[in-house]
């Protein structure tokens, strides 16, 4: 009899355990399986005029960068990524901006608020934010020369923590 | 679902998809502190009083009715104390004081009085006041009905409901306190989620905390059984109808969420598997198989340590709830803004609970072991066994399927998830078990029962639910015909044998249902259930959907029903502005009215809330969902969805309603055994 | 004849072919068993957000260029990874998540028949019907009335 209700007791810490496991993660973090894999290429508007098609800058190192105007940490990390533009740009890395699940007016007001200087396309119908898996703003993929997906990155991303993902990708030749 | 992308944004605020989390725009110096001082004072008091409680009456269960007494003056105190607290914080919420940082972020001035009011429980802090506060009156009437006749008992169950409350004390005082202050208090709250501004909000939370703290109280007696090695069936008998009414609160309050759900959440539908519905679905399960199972104890002595186990594991799943909405370790549009600090806390509290309560049980195994005996294999003890074999069936599918991303993450590394389709899939061969015992099971005889005896009673029964075609839903139909007409065939012999002795058979009806109140309850909650069960058949069966964009004057067609559009308007309202759209509903015979499904803007928030329009009708539910408009009011999208048998859901709710008060009365005259 | 069994042949594998268009119930069944990735808990079918719309069209875009249902559903799951379906695969570890569940069920009912055998053989009169023969109760009452009981 109290074997078997040491057994039980144990069979009812294995729950325990496991929710224990769980409070160290975090529900929403969700890893990308397209890390590794080629990215998808998608041709879109650019707020500026004519179109843009992401295959035509194979070659060089690509950071995209989905936002949309009603989105706080995308305002919050815009200066930083003009910053990443500017000290990479001549190395050869292309940033593009995509807006994703937004009107046209204040889309074009936050790009009058931000003044970023580098691309932006906006994808109306969804379909190249869905082949990229996204599933909130803002989210930034580096993709190297290749046209490999290298880094997923969800949420604001900060200066800093970008130029160490490119910089390594500068000196591969694709 | 608009909540949920709410809720997402909100509480995700720090990473992305942030919006404004809160208007303090002016600042003001705070306002009276006594408020906040006098709230945390009382809970502080409170805690000490529960530790002390706890103290006096582990000495008096030795014996020593001084101890005791005293630690009953601690239960009744601390009722007192908490009672001033939820009253202290209440009187903040009604008054708007937005010095306490709980006010300011679940009120504002232009919350409705109802809202304010249910703004008590609208957050983390709040709930866990009103689940003391409940424990408390439930700890408090507990010691005033059973003092006198269960002296031995009572300090050990004062002891278990001491500890219980003091933990939750203890995470109010020291992990989240509904008063903490902000200064300079805010000139006005960030308000109420518009979605928690409904009737429902006002019930639909007490009722289900009424009813997880009230499976508590068997629970206590059950550890008080333990610890006085009065292990027959008083602590059953003593607390059945608290266990019944238990029951029917949790019942109650899960309705109740579906009910909100449906209307207000307004996706078309009233239970979507979200890991917290499942959590409140769990101490539901094995609560019922504890309501049957003792009925086995009570009558046989036997299953003593069956009993015993299923009480100790509902209680660890109330816990357990409130742990998974709290601990933030899983994404839910019911997941308060928790904190690991407070997920750990419970957790601990789980693991602690489960290793007392089994220790206890371990020690005093050599008192629990009986060789069981039955008359026969098929007998009602039997059935009642089988349907707590499926009922744990159940609970352990649904757990599995709750904790599975957990799993999967643990083991292999993956995030992987189950939702509706596959909870649907796992649980229909339970439903049609728990139907088909239903009907089988009360008809049965206690101690035995023959085949032959089987076939006189189901025979006409399963000839009528033979009469239906199988199928997917219509196997639900089926037993659902044949558990009604099992107790329909039974009330009708009962009848017929009572009415040479009561005359009319109205008469014959009613005393044949008083002689015996927890049977007939019984049967009625089983019929409700059944509706229950027939109108979510029917509704996930032959539901219908269409999606259409249409101009003014134009109309969908669903099933029986046209659906004219006559226009947009603009209204006005106070904290929101509101865009309806007005549809006239006919059918193939003549206009049935109009339907105004609406769409909700609120300032604060980033998208809109939705207002579903639902006709209802025996037959079926037609809903409405305005999803997008023209701006020149031109033009709709309307989603519109015909749900069958829908309204049975809330009519089984009443008949459960009235069935478990017929149970709880007591009868007009001795049972027989 | 000949004609007529061309024709046949050429109904045939027109019928076998996939309509051009999927209807609203087809898109609605795959979409059912897709996450709504920005909800909590919807599927894509019942979400009204505009992810979820977005999700539909690329579901209704793939149907109509005669991809299989599986292989739309494949499609969500390179982007997102598995926890987009809402009903996990039937092969590998989720196969645990259906085995489990209705393992324990028919588990539990045929260890709970076997302990009820078991209890009911353990009792003193195992073969006593409910009901009593006509003619065994005449001789029991003829036995009690020779007895002389009381």
């Amino acid at each position: 009899m109290r074997r078997r209700i040491a057994l039980a007791c144990a069979l009812a810490l294995v729950p325990i355990a496991l929710l224990a496991q769980g409070l160290r993660t975090d529900p929403r973090a969700v890893p990308s399986p397209l890390v590794g894999a080629p990215a998808p290429d998608f041709a879109l508007p650019r707020f500026d005029g004519g179109d843009l098609r992401l295959s035509n800058l194979r070659g060089r190192v690509l950071v995209v960068n989905f936002w949309a105007s009603w989105c706080g940490p995308c305002r919050e990390e815009a200066a930083g990524l003009e910053a990443v533009w500017r000290r990479y740009r001549e190395a050869g890395v292309v940033l593009v901006g995509v807006n994703i699940q937004d009107r046209e007016a204040p889309a074009r007001a936050f790009l009058g608020a931000t003044r970023p200087s580098y691309p932006n396309v906006v994808d109306r119908n969804g379909a190249a934010s869905i082949s990229y898996g996204i599933y909130g703003v803002p989210e930034t993929f580096v993709i190297d020369r290749d046209g490999r997906i290298r880094l997923r990155h969800v949420g604001a991303v900060g200066i800093e923590a970008l130029a160490r993902q490119i910089e390594p990708l500068l000196g591969e030749r694709s | 679902m608009r909540m949920a992308e709410l809720l997402v944004a909100e509480s995700e605020s720090s990473e992305r998809c942030q919006h404004d989390a809160g208007r303090a725009q002016h600042e003001k110096d705070g306002e009276s502190p006594v408020t906040a001082t006098a709230g945390s004072l009382a809970l502080w008091v409170a805690l000490a009083v529960a530790v002390y409680g706890f103290v006096a009456a582990a000495l008096g269960a030795r014996r020593n009715p001084g101890w005791s007494a005293s630690a009953r003056g601690a239960v009744l105190v601390q009722f007192a104390l908490v009672t001033a607290a939820a009253a202290v914080l209440e009187w903040a919420l009604l008054a708007s004081d937005f010095s306490l940082r709980y006010v300011a972020q679940n009120s504002s001035r232009a919350t409705p009085g109802l809202y304010k009011a249910g703004a008590l429980w609208g957050a983390l802090e709040g709930s866990l006041l009103l689940w003391v506060w409940l424990l408390a009156a439930c700890s408090a009437l507990v010691v005033v009905l059973y003092t006198r006749r269960h002296a031995e008992l009572m300090p050990s169950v004062v002891a278990v409901l001491l500890a219980v409350s003091a933990f939750f004390l203890v995470v109010l005082c020291f992990i989240s306190s509904p008063f903490e202050r902000l200064a300079p208090a805010p000139a006005d709250g960030r308000g109420l989620n518009p979605l928690l501004e409904n009737p429902g909000m006002a019930f639909h939370p007490p009722a289900l905390y009424l009813g997880y703290v009230a499976f508590t109280v068997p629970f206590a007696f059950a550890m008080a059984a333990l610890v006085t090695r009065r292990l027959g069936a008083e602590w059953i008998a003593t607390t059945r109808r608290w266990t019944i009414i238990a029951w029917w609160a949790l019942t109650a309050g899960i309705l109740l969420g579906a009910w909100w759900a449906y209307r207000v959440l307004g996706w078309g539908g009233y239970w979507a598997w979200d890991p917290v519905e499942n959590a409140s679905l769990l101490p539901w399960l094995t609560g019922t198989a504890f309501l049957h199972s003792v009925m086995i104890q009570e009558r046989r002595d036997m299953l003593k340590l069956w009993n015993l186990s299923l009480v100790i594991l509902t209680f660890a799943l109330t816990l357990l709830g409130t742990f998974l909405t709290r601990s933030g370790i899983i994404a839910s549009v019911h997941a308060f803004a928790g904190s690991p600090a407070i997920g750990t806390a419970f957790l601990a509290f789980i693991a602690l609970v489960l290793l007392v309560s089994f220790s206890l049980v371990a020690a005093r195994g050599d008192a629990l072991a009986a060789p069981a005996e039955l008359e026969s294999l098929v007998s009602r003890e039997s059935a009642f066994v089988l349907n707590n074999v499926v009922l744990l069936a159940a609970t352990f599918s649904v757990l599995f399927g709750t904790l599975y991303p957990m799993v999967s993450e643990a083991l292999r590394g993956v995030k992987a998830s189950v939702g509706a389709p596959y909870f649907n899939f796992v649980n229909f061969p339970i439903l049609v078990a728990v139907l088909l015992l239903m009907g089988v099971g009360p008809l049965i005889a206690w101690r035995r029962a023959s085949l032959d005896h089987l076939r006189r009673n189901f025979l006409a029964p399963a000839l009528a639910a033979a009469g239906l075609r199988q199928g997917h839903v219509l196997t639900v139909a089926a037993l659902a015909v044949f558990v009604a007409g099992t107790v329909g065939h039974d009330l009708w012999r009962g009848v017929r044998a009572r009415r040479t002795a009561d005359g009319s058979p109205a008469r014959a009806l009613l005393s044949l249902l008083a002689r015996n109140h927890r049977r007939y309850g019984g049967f009625l909650v089983h019929l409700g259930v059944v509706i229950i069960f027939v109108g979510v058949a029917g509704s996930s069966g032959y539901g219908r959907q269409v999606e259409q964009t249409v101009g003014v004057g134009e109309s969908l067609s669903i099933g029986r029903y046209r659906v004219e559009f006559d226009g947009l308007r603009q209204v006005p309202n106070g904290t929101h502005v509101a865009v309806v759209a007005g549809f006239n509903v006919r059918n193939s015979d003549a206009p049935l009215g109009r339907l105004e499904p609406a769409k909700l803007f609120y300032p604060q928030q980033q998208q809109p809330i939705a207002h579903v329009a639902i006709r209802s009708s025996w037959r079926e539910d037609l809903y409405l969902i305005l999803t997008e408009f023209a701006p020149d009011g031109s033009a709709a999208t309307v989603k519109a969805m015909v749900n069958p048998l829908l309204m049975w859901l809330w009519i089984g709710a009443g008949v459960i309603t009235l069935g478990t008060a017929w149970a709880v009365l007591p009868d007009r005259r001795p049972r027989r055994a | 004849m000949r004609a007529w069994l061309a024709l046949l042949a050429v109904l045939a594998s027109v019928a076998g072919a996939r309509a051009a268009t999927p209807t609203a119930a087809e898109v609605e069944a795959v979409a059912r068993q897709l996450r709504c990735v920005v909800c909590q808990n919807l599927s894509v079918a019942d979400s009204p957000s505009e992810m979820a719309r977005q999700m539909r069209d690329v579901v209704r875009e793939r149907l109509a260029a005669g991809e299989t249902p599986e292989a739309v559903k494949a499609y969500f799951v390179e982007r997102y990874g598995e926890w987009v379906l809402l009903m996990p695969p039937a092969r590998g570890f989720p196969l645990l998540a259906f085995v489990l569940p209705l393992g324990a069920l028919v588990g539990g009912l045929t260890a709970a028949l076997v302990v009820l055998r078991r209890w009911s053989r353990r009792s003193a009169d195992p073969g006593a019907s409910a009901e009593v023969d006509e003619e065994d109760l005449a001789a029991v009452r003829d036995e009690v009335r020779r007895r002389g009981a009381v």
